[in-house]
């Protein structure tokens, strides 16, 4: 392995271990999974051959990573993360602004593939073909996750003229 | 259900293609080029309902990265393997670690306004003549690491004095020989951690330690000294003071804002247990 394409993969860390924060929020899970993308890395590296951004290939991995991790998971179920979170961080009132708290604790209620793509389009700006490529999905999948991830956090955080905030905000003035 | 088709916006009545929400979505990524950019933008200006959606995911976007970029500035968890475990020790793995000790230096170094002055200041000083008693080579390399570093509250170091013995080793495999951080507890400082960093060609080794009631000491060690002994020399660079010496293949230079009397005493600690058979 070329010293400088190496050098590109020890780059590229801090931004797979913010995306996998972003993932699972829980710090030591997140590295677990860095760990285990980064030694498939070193070992598949000769089968990247160069093809686009290599940070893209290494999402990639991780992404096959997090898979086996959430089949894995549902054999063994454990309680959904959204359960452990605060009653208060659920329920922003309008007047909240988009709490950093408020954010994760929705982050993480998302479904998984919805977390994926909105987070490798919105933090790690990749474009909506790399995250295809990197997940492994048709484009059109790709622009439907980021849709929806996109309203729900709407609808969580910033809170009107959805049809489930209004129901939601119904059911709490009831 | 993931992959049905979401609700696409209307078209504009004029020869433009219709605008899809897929656009509005590129559009708030700063994905669309020109001609499309400028199109949507004009739909925009006249769909007020879908102006909101576009900025509230811009603030989403910039909420995601408030929330995650933090951790661009920590710290690498040892456990993860920065190089090919089957390969063997080389000089080029250094040069990845180095890439990425500059990174977050650099991240390090822009994220924190009021050092950035007094870390400018001391490196942009001119070089100076020996006899000024001011700093030239890894002395004065030590001084500037010592001002961008030390004041950090909350990420002094890179790994903490509670894993020692991993940092110890991870030091010297980083740096291709024994390190040591010395015990200064006799003196009143405490071992806070250390860190890697980039030196001219390779990477240099930087321990923390800490006192209640005087500043912080860090003390550099490198391999980068000129190959000839040098016994115990004193210098100043800006408010720092560094005392500096070269033991076998290793520089090393000790330095604080104390006082030269105080330094002096705790150099020639670091210098009696850092030497061969010492400690």
């Amino acid at each position: 392995m070329r010293a400088q394409d190496e050098a590109a993969i020890v780059a590229c860390i801090p931004s797979l271990r913010r995306y996998a924060r972003g993932l699972t929020a829980d710090v030591d899970r997140a590295d677990d999974l860095v760990q285990d993308t980064l030694e498939r890395v070193w070992r598949r590296f000769s089968m990247w051959q160069q093809r686009g951004e290599v940070r893209a290939w290494m999402f990639g991995i991780m992404h096959n990573q997090f898979v086996d991790r959430l089949r894995a998971q549902q054999s063994r179920p454990e309680r959904a993360a959204g359960d452990d979170l605060p009653e208060a961080a659920e329920r922003p009132t309008q007047a909240d602004r988009l709490e950093v708290r408020d954010l994760d604790s929705v982050l993480q209620r998302l479904a998984p593939e919805q977390r994926e793509v909105l987070l490798l389009v919105a933090v790690e700006g990749l474009s909506y073909r790399e995250v295809a490529l990197a997940l492994g999905t048709p484009l059109g999948t790709v622009m439907s996750r980021l849709s929806r991830a996109r309203a729900r956090l709407r609808a969580e955080l910033q809170g009107d003229d959805t049809a489930d905030a209004a129901a939601a905000k119904l059911q709490r003035v009831k | 259900m993931d992959d049905t088709d979401t609700s696409a916006p209307k078209a504009g009545s004029t020869g433009v293609p219709p605008i899809a929400e897929a656009d509005l979505h590129a559009y708030a990524d700063g994905q669309l080029a020109a001609p499309r950019r400028d199109e949507v933008e004009r739909y925009l200006a006249t769909h007020a309902e879908e102006r909101r959606r576009v900025d509230d995911w811009r603030r989403q976007n910039e909420a995601l990265h408030a929330l995650l970029d933090p951790v661009l500035g920590e710290p690498l968890p040892l456990r993860l393997p920065l190089k090919a475990e089957t390969a063997a020790w080389r000089w080029r793995a250094l040069a990845a670690g180095v890439v990425l000790c500059i990174a977050s230096a650099g991240v390090a170094w822009i994220a924190r306004g009021a050092v950035d002055a007094e870390a400018l200041r001391v490196a942009q000083s001119a070089p100076p003549a020996a006899a000024s008693g001011e700093l030239a080579g890894f002395a004065r390399r030590a001084a500037i690491a010592h001002v961008v570093y030390s004041p950090e509250v909350r990420r002094p170091v890179e790994v903490g004095a509670d894993q020692e013995q991993a940092l110890v080793t991870w030091l010297t495999r980083r740096l291709g020989g024994p390190v040591k951080a010395p015990a200064l507890g006799a003196l009143g400082y405490e071992l806070i951690g250390g860190r890697l960093l980039p030196g001219e060609s390779g990477p240099v080794a930087q321990f923390m330690y800490g006192a209640t009631d005087r500043p912080r000491l860090t003390l550099y060690v490198t391999t980068e000294a000129p190959g000839q002994e040098v016994a115990f020399r004193f210098g100043r660079q800006g408010k720092v003071n560094v005392f500096y010496w070269v033991e076998g293949r290793f520089g090393y230079a000790l330095s604080a804002e104390t006082g030269k009397d105080e330094l002096a005493r705790v150099a020639e600690e670091v210098f009696r247990q850092l030497k061969p058979g010492g400690g």
